[in-house]
């Protein structure tokens, strides 16, 4: 198992943003992470890679608890993720931009070995023509990528995507979900928060489905999509399950 | 030759401060020695004040508490304790050193405005605390006994010794300041200058690399402070303090452009000559600081990241050699 969370707990006040959350993901496997807004996804996201501390439960990361520990710490132990709102570096380049990713990650590489490992990431999501800009200068694609682009380069074991997909166009969407399936070709296991539903059922090996902060449903794509309480919760229509298990 | 391009902006810097530190000593002229000694100080205390400021992102408004307390260490130990300049003046820049890092543990975890409040605190502490401390004189402060000056060869080859030991100072802040700029430890400060909580996701242990970037940035005005109160012969709380010397070095990294090695310097000596050609002006004299005043204006309201940062944002080629 690469990550184990068990009964976690998060509490804002006196909202629960999560509770009892209970799930284990093995080496390999892409999770799509799923729910109404609000639902605790990106709260999730926030206690396992330390931004939050959850009041209970713990967070095992490649066989060590990690609850309470610092995002640094993390990022160096192997967890990377985007940011569902971009958070480029904006004055520095492109490539510093990746760099930093390589050099203070997991990679722990040094200045070198990161500008190389940069230019090859670049060129993996397609941005290497933009490498000397600034990233600010970047539209929000670009930025998307550029954020994926950031967490690879670190050469993480597990990477948390959060919503890499929304603002883009279907072109764009395809584009982006082949770069999700080339990135668990490399190796690394995804956590991946989405709302474009026939992407993540295409491209999900598993998926969760939260709340109001509880985990209602973990299963295939298939289970989930015939699951009653999720298409009571989220999907709504239980044609349009159907219709999106078949990528139309 | 690709070693010259791939270091443009060292070589640039280094050139122009020697061409600054050599000049007094061509020319044999001791007044415009004594000029250039202000022009440098200011050029090394801006590049250091840089390392926070420009590479980390944290305005600090009370960075002259390193230049004063430096001073009043290296003042004590060589007046009352009879140590070497040299000793003391390193003593001095620990003793900043030390302070910054306290100070940083604590304070580095105020972001923005609350951040800057807290360094005016800290000058304004140390300046209460001194001027209560008997040892260095309280309110008074220090006068050095000529006598020091003897070891040195008398006190006008003091003052000469004060000028080159000052080149040497600034030309090893200018090194600092370039190769903090261009490491992996400056890479991660450029990261937390741009967005902190992003940085420390990817990795960047944010809390002790601002520290060391405070510490560093306090070290070398420390050991100026010490350098210049040696050569000025006496020391007090009001002229080891002044506000006015920390927000005057944010003008001139503002001026040459933040987050860059050349722009302190260019902002530092551009600021240092304008205020000289005021002064002396007999149309100017009574308002050089109105002018100074418009002029800063005139650079925030429209090139905000300073004339070296202005020239970099033009294009891709000037950023690779211009930093």
């Amino acid at each position: 198992m690469i990550l184990q969370v068990q009964g976690v707990t998060k509490r804002f006040g006196g909202l629960q943003a999560l509770s009892q959350v209970t799930f284990d993901l093995p080496q390999g496997q892409i999770l799509g992470l799923i729910g109404p807004n609000g639902a605790g996804k990106t709260t999730l996201f926030n206690v396992i890679d330390g931004v939050y501390t959850p009041e209970e439960g713990r967070i095992i990361f490649d066989g060590k608890d990690v609850t309470g520990k610092k995002s640094y710490h993390l990022a160096r132990m192997g967890l990377a993720r985007t940011h569902q709102i971009v958070r480029p570096l904006n004055e520095l380049s492109v490539r510093e931009n990746v760099m930093v990713g390589a050099c203070f990650g997991h990679a722990n590489a040094n200045l070198k070995e990161a500008a190389k490992v940069a230019d090859e990431v670049l060129e993996f999501v397609g941005l290497a023509s933009k490498a000397e800009q600034l990233a600010g200068s970047l539209n929000v694609a670009q930025k998307k990528r550029l954020e994926m682009a950031r967490a690879i380069a670190a050469k993480p074991k597990l990477l948390l995507l959060d919503e890499v997909l929304a603002g883009l166009n279907p072109s764009e969407i395809a584009n982006m979900v082949e770069t999700v399936r080339a990135i668990r070709e490399r190796g690394i296991t995804i956590i991946m928060i989405e709302h474009v539903m026939s992407a993540i059922m295409n491209v999900s090996d598993r998926i969760l489905v939260l709340d109001f902060g509880k985990l209602i449903a973990e299963g295939t794509p298939e289970e989930i999509a015939s699951n009653e309480k999720v298409i009571q919760a989220y999907l709504g229509d239980p044609k349009l399950a159907e219709r999106l298990m078949q990528g139309e | 030759m690709k070693f010259l391009r791939q270091h443009t902006s060292l070589w640039l810097s280094l050139a122009v401060l020697l061409v600054m530190g050599l000049w007094p000593v061509i020319t044999g002229n001791a007044l415009q020695r004594e000029t250039m000694f202000t022009v440098l100080r200011s050029v090394a205390l801006a590049s250091s004040l840089n390392i926070l400021l420009g590479y980390t992102g944290y305005v600090s408004f009370g960075h002259v508490v390193f230049f004063g307390l430096g001073g009043y260490v290296g003042f004590y130990l060589i007046s009352v304790r009879h140590w070497s300049l040299w000793t003391a003046m390193l003593a001095g820049g620990a003793a900043a050193g030390l302070l910054a890092y306290l100070v940083g543990s604590a304070i580095l975890r105020l972001r923005g405005a609350y951040f800057a409040l807290a360094t005016i605190g800290v000058n304004e502490a140390v300046r209460a605390f001194i001027n209560n401390f008997e040892p260095f004189g309280g309110p008074t402060g220090m006068t050095m006994n000529f006598k020091v000056y003897k070891a040195y060869g008398g006190a006008g080859a003091a003052l000469e010794l004060s000028f080159y030991i000052l080149v040497a100072l600034t030309l090893l802040v200018v090194l600092i300041s370039y190769w903090v700029r261009t490491s992996k430890f400056g890479l991660g400060l450029l990261a937390i200058r741009e967005d902190e909580d992003a940085a420390e996701i990817m990795g960047v242990v944010a809390p002790s690399a601002k520290t060391w970037a405070y510490v560093l940035s306090a070290i070398i005005p420390g050991m100026i402070g010490a350098v210049f109160f040696f050569k000025n012969g006496t020391i007090e709380p009001g002229l080891a303090f002044p506000l006015h010397t920390s927000i005057e070095m944010i003008v001139m990294i503002m001026l040459g452009g933040q987050g860059t090695v050349f722009g302190p310097i260019l902002g530092a000596a551009g600021y240092e000559f304008l205020r000289d050609a005021l002064l002396v002006s007999p149309l100017f004299k009574n308002m050089q600081l109105a002018i100074s005043g418009v002029l800063l204006l005139i650079i925030v309201l429209f090139i905000p990241r300073g004339l070296v940062g202005w020239l970099r944002q033009r294009s891709a080629k000037v950023r690779r050699w211009l930093i």
